[in-house]
């Protein structure tokens, strides 16, 4: 299997609904693929004791989260007949309603696709380091921890 | 040695830092945390994990790199 180099999987505040639709169109040129899939993490307007969450603020230890997406995508290609994908999560503020991670994978058919995405989903909340500052209408905070 | 210790979220907020150089002999990173603790009494309380080398460790893992970061519970996705 040929190396893959690592890839800066950060973009700095939300991912934008035009980023998501290039990225799809990029693959219309590769006509192997016959199903894609995505999943968009969108930050929530939780409420928590009386206070509603308004924004997140995303922090990571970058160089070891790009090296863990790698891991991640190296795995996810060995488990599945993948024939591309694409990680992309957001750093800095993100507000509610708006759109922080996206996961684009590509195979030649459907079965392939629901499975990996489950999996990198999993991946990613588990073992990458990003943190989350939940910030609330009145501007006080919290730490965001994924269960 | 001199060790670049990083902290992350709310770990940052407990020491008023995001990172800092920390003269340190010992070899092991259960005593590089009961150096800390000393340094940082409410460190103790928080939980989090320790990394090196970009690999999550384990309190009885030797220090062979010279940057170490504390990592508080992920909230990535």
């Amino acid at each position: 299997m040929k190396e893959r180099k690592i890839k800066n999987a950060f973009r700095e505040g939300p991912i934008s609904s035009e980023f998501i639709g290039d990225s799809i169109a990029k693959h219309q040129s590769k006509t192997s693929i016959g199903a894609h899939n995505i999943f968009l993490g969108q930050v929530r307007a939780d409420e928590i004791d009386g206070k509603t969450v308004k924004a997140i603020q995303y922090s990571a230890y970058e160089d070891m989260a790009n090296e863990k997406f790698h891991e991640i995508r190296e795995a996810a290609f060995e488990k599945f007949n993948l024939t591309c994908m694409h990680i992309y999560h957001s750093l800095g503020e993100v507000q509610k309603g708006e759109i922080c991670m996206f996961i684009f994978v590509s195979s030649p058919r459907r079965k392939e696709v629901f499975k990996a995405i489950e999996f990198l989903v999993n991946e990613v909340k588990a073992k990458v380091p990003i943190f989350g500052k939940e910030v609330f209408e009145d501007a006080t905070h919290q730490w965001k921890v994924n269960t | 040695m001199n060790l670049t210790i990083k902290y992350f979220g709310m770990l940052a907020e407990v020491t008023q830092c995001q990172e800092e150089v920390f003269a340190f002999s010992q070899e092991r990173i259960s005593d590089l945390l009961k150096a800390l603790y000393m340094k940082y009494p409410e460190l103790e309380e928080k939980e989090f994990q320790v990394a090196q080398n970009n690999q999550i460790v384990t309190t009885d893992n030797r220090i062979d790199h010279s940057e170490i970061a504390l990592l508080p519970p992920f909230a990535g996705g």
